[in-house]
């Protein structure tokens, strides 16, 4: 009876607060639940984005992505901090759930029973510490040593640091609070002489328990109720308050994760659900208010978390081009939180452009992918910007620069304004005819199309790359042929900067064309036309990259190298739509490093943290305000790696790279290479077998 | 404020390579792509742009054939109300003046306070503007690279002269402005504003609808005939400035300084 009386004194502050503790739950379930569903509004009130097929794969994504934390470690300390965090509050719910349930059940100790709940107790008493210190961490981090990628240009405001130390430190009152609960309720037991099962050793409730081991059941009642009563507040207080700011991620991440894109290099059509046919009927195109976004994009906009990574990581920013991915999400949320209030009339419908946004901050993307690639939480930015553009497209927003180039593809089918016959003038070079000899294909049985697009067919600098490739599909034993004058421009960046019903026209005649030719499959040295072909278009032939074709060939041993015989130093710059969007990492390389006698090494952001070159097709028409050039940035990275030659696999970077040493005064100290030109180079060359009965090309 | 705009068809100059033909007397048009006079593009931007500030209407017109059809469309995808063609047999080999009589005949049967056109035609010799002002009597100002309308019966105007320097005018309505290119930027039109307007009327008048007197249009009639075409031989070549940098830089100062390049 002894320890019954004991039991009923120590949870005398449960019974005095019961009421107290239930009206709180019921506020702020009911605020949270209220808040939430006005956070819901605009996205029911959004453009249709299915994302409800392929459970498994989204749920494999929320293994990876999610419960994995995959991309966190691409920053050491930060990631390490969100590691911790993530695991204490994973491990955390059921305990802080059966705290929460203590207030509404009279019982103190509800949650898991036995031994199994005991080792939870115990592994959550760290947790909560390991949390708790992390807060502290975070705080002083935040404070003291902010990484530059937090600071806030003037630009877009004041900088976030009050409300992110503010939720920090809710969090740390939270886990100190529960602690103290923990601690208070451990030592009253000890003190009625009840076998209490013991907090895990050197935790924050262990240590609290120590520093209350003399106090009365009494006073330790009022520490229990005091703590029960931070605790609830606090919970609540933070659920209701992480729906007006970055931590609102804690709620929508799972979700944001589960819906993510599941295909990359591809492009979210003008409207879901609407067939091409039918697209004429669409009124408008993109997205002009806020209201055009998809519902998922709009999740996204709640779900950025204001770390930073993707405008550390994307060119346009590092060149100081007036585009921030960072605050295209931030700012749509403001936007969202201010027009879509908790109380009054929700909604606006003005334009984003001009607005939110300007015209500058769209067109500056090079859609290069660094920032999606880098983003924890998944966040789409491509297809935002291309909606965005679509939008200023259909309201004859363009450029004047882009105006020309634009009205040349869609009269000439490509952006020069050249004569469709001279497409395919770079295989009449006379010293090229001697060695290799490309046919126009007209259905003659050749089983391979080579897809040249336009700046390799146009550009007399770029031909070259044409003529290497050539040769390279000629020592293959490639029964390869060419389009011609048939062949028009991929449509690649026309559809990236927006210009859908364009492209559609460009898509429409290749895709004619190519099946008329009857080939089997596509090559291509063109990374854009690589990536249109593999996912713009529908109903072709299969399509390889040369860099993919060349690494088969060189592992079978079909084409050989001699050695390399100079000390230059070569590096391989990913070009964006080869990497990032193809995964296509490893066979150029593989290609380099079966040259005999080529000393390659690696730029520090290589690979999937490539930097892009400043963009290929129509960005090379577009004339940004930056302080200086992607390229530049990028030949001074190689130059840092300690290579003199930079190898590529895509025209566009080509010329990019060439320019960029130019103005960065490397001239003579730096070299670019397309890797087909390198390859061309250095293979052993079978020479010219018979091919009389070919058609030259023309 | 009701703006007529006078737009032209012409071989673009950025996506063709002109050739003469073998016989010397036009250009080798097989395999020309055409669009719209560029600076009559500009032209129908203004207009837009008048309207949409003081309201009223835009109708663009042209002398031509079934093919010059496609410029109206693309400037009624821009926005333009209207698109008219004027076309007749008899009008084909029209000179200036030609022209000038047949959209002088197009205008009297309408009610237009502003008559925009381009400053040239980049295959023409920039006079049916001056002429259809003189065949109106209404004021003419050339080369405006800037409208402001005052109230209803003025314009603000300003005009490009030598040298960069701008003139500043006021000019009664009604009234016929040439325009220069630069003074706004149009707007992009593409295959799906065009698409929009294809099932749009676009009436077309000839000879008898207007009332023009065919004693003064058609080849027959012009009195300005086209009797050679050819490429100028090329002149001297550039100057090649051999030197030390410093040298060539002095000199280069020199001879942009000489042509009145610096001041």
């Amino acid at each position: 009876m002894e320890s019954g009386q004991a039991v009923s004194q120590m949870s005398s502050w449960l019974e005095s607060g019961y009421g107290l503790f239930l009206v709180i739950h019921f506020v702020g379930v009911l605020c949270f639940g209220y808040i939430v569903w006005r956070r819901i509004v605009p996205l029911l009130r959004a453009e249709c984005d299915p994302r409800w097929d392929r459970p498994l794969a989204r749920v494999g994504k929320v293994a990876k992505y999610w419960f994995g934390q995959w991309k966190h470690p691409r920053y050491r300390t930060a990631g390490f901090l969100h590691l911790l965090i993530f695991t204490g509050f994973i491990l955390l719910v059921i305990r802080s759930f059966s705290t929460l349930l203590v207030g509404v059940s009279h019982n103190v100790a509800p949650g898991i029973s036995g031994t199994a709940g005991h080792v939870y107790d115990n592994i959550t008493d760290y947790a909560a510490t390991v949390v708790f210190i992390c807060m502290l961490v975070a705080i002083v981090r935040r404070l003291a040593f902010p990484p530059s990628r937090y600071a806030v240009p003037a630009r877009y405001g004041k900088a976030h640091t009050a409300d992110a130390v503010f939720l920090l430190a809710l969090i740390a009152v939270l886990m100190a609070a529960d602690s103290l609960f923990s601690a208070a309720v451990a030592a009253g037991q000890v003190n009625s002489g009840l076998a209490g099962e013991g907090l895990a050793v050197l935790s924050l409730p262990w240590m609290l328990q120590a520093a209350l081991a003399s106090a009365s059941l009494s006073i330790l009642g009022k520490f229990c109720f005091g703590a029960y009563l931070v605790h609830e507040v606090t919970f609540y207080f933070l659920l209701c308050y992480r729906p007006f700011g970055i931590q609102f991620h804690v709620e929508t991440s799972l979700f944001n994760v589960y819906f993510s894109k599941l295909e990359r290099g591809t492009l979210k059509p003008v409207r879901w659900n609407i067939s091409d046919e039918h697209l004429d009927q669409v009124k408008s195109f993109g997205v002009k208010t806020f209201e055009d976004f998809t519902w998922k994009h709009m999740l996204d906009f709640y779900s950025c978390a204001d770390c930073g990574r993707c405008s550390d990581n994307c060119p346009a920013n590092a060149v100081g081009r007036p585009l921030s991915p960072r605050f295209l999400s931030v700012k749509a949320r403001d936007y969202a939180f201010q027009h879509y209030p908790m109380i009054g009339r929700m909604g606006n419908g003005k334009p984003l452009i001009g607005g939110l946004y300007s015209e500058d901050e769209i067109w500056s993307c090079t859609t290069c992918g660094a920032c999606e690639e880098e983003c924890p939480l998944l966040v789409e930015y491509i297809d935002k910007v291309v909606d965005l553009r679509r939008g200023m497209i259909d309201d004859g927003n363009v450029p004047q620069s882009l105006q020309k180039p634009l009205k040349a593809l869609e009269s000439r089918g490509n952006p020069y304004g050249k004569l469709e016959k001279k497409r395919a003038d770079w295989a009449n070079a006379k010293d090229f005819q001697q060695t290799c000899r490309v046919r126009t294909l007209d259905n003659n049985g050749a089983s391979t199309l080579y897809f040249v697009d336009s700046i390799t067919s146009y550009d007399e600098r770029m031909q070259s790359i044409a003529r290497s490739t050539a040769r390279i599909l000629e020592s293959a034993h490639e029964n390869f042929g060419i389009l011609g004058a048939k062949e028009k421009d991929s449509g690649h960046e026309v559809r990236r900067f927006g210009e859908e019903t364009l492209f559609m026209a460009l898509r429409d005649h290749n895709v004619d064309a190519i099946r008329a030719s009857g080939v089997k499959k596509l090559v291509t040295a063109d990374p854009h036309a690589f990536n249109a072909l593999n996912h713009d278009y529908k109903d072709v032939p299969p399509v390889e990259h040369i860099s993919q074709l060349l690494a088969r060939e060189v592992g079978a041993g079909t084409i050989k190298f001699n050695p390399v015989e100079n000390a230059d130093v070569y590096t391989y710059h990913d070009p964006c739509y080869l990497g990032r969007h193809n995964h296509i990492y490893d066979e150029p390389r593989q290609v380099l490093d079966a040259i005999p006698g080529l000393k390659r090494v690696e730029m520090q952001r290589s690979r999937d943290r490539s930097f892009c070159c400043g963009g290929g097709g129509l960005m090379l028409f577009y004339e940004p305000k930056e302080e200086q050039r992607m390229g530049v940035k990028r030949v001074r990275m190689a130059a840092e790696a300690g290579a003199n030659v930079i190898v590529t696999a895509c025209p566009f970077c080509m010329v990019n790279m060439e320019d960029a040493i130019k103005v960065a005064g490397l001239e003579g100290k730096m070299t670019a290479i397309d890797l087909t030109e390198l390859v061309d180079r250095q293979m052993v060359w079978p020479g010219i077998k018979a091919m009389a009965t070919s058609v030259v090309g023309g | 404020v009701e703006i007529l705009v006078c737009a032209r068809r012409v071989p673009d100059t950025s996506e063709n390579e002109i050739a003469l033909n073998s016989a010397g007397t036009d250009i080798e048009r097989d395999e020309l792509v055409y669009s719209v006079n560029e600076p009559d593009n500009y032209a129908v931007e203004e207009a837009l742009q008048i309207v949409a500030k003081a309201g009223g209407n835009v109708t663009v017109v042209t002398v031509g054939d079934d093919e010059d059809e496609e410029i109206l469309r693309r400037e009624m995808a821009m926005g333009a109300n209207h698109g008219v063609l004027l076309s007749d047999p008899g009008f084909t080999g029209s000179d200036g003046r030609g022209i000038a009589s047949i959209l002088k005949a197009f205008i009297a049967k309408g009610n237009y306070d502003l008559i925009l056109t381009g400053v040239q035609a980049e295959d023409g010799a920039a006079q049916v503007g001056g002429m259809l002002a003189a065949m109106l009597d209404c004021p003419f100002a050339s080369l405006v690279n800037s409208i402001e309308v005052l109230d209803g019966k003025k314009l603000k105007i300003s005009r490009e002269i030598e040298g960069g320097n701008k003139e500043v005018s006021e000019i009664d309505l009604p009234c016929v402005l040439s325009i220069q290119t630069g003074i706004n930027e149009p707007r992009y039109v593409g295959m799906r504003g065009i698409r929009a307007v294809a099932s749009l009327p676009v009436p077309t008048y000839g000879a008898s609808d207007l009332g023009v007197d065919p004693s003064i249009v058609g080849g027959a009639r012009a009195k300005v005939k086209r009797v050679d075409y050819f490429v100028p031989a090329l002149g001297k070549g550039a100057e090649m400035l051999s030197g030390t940098r410093e040298e060539n830089i002095d000199r280069l100062v020199e001879l942009v300084a000489a042509k009145g390049g610096l001041k």
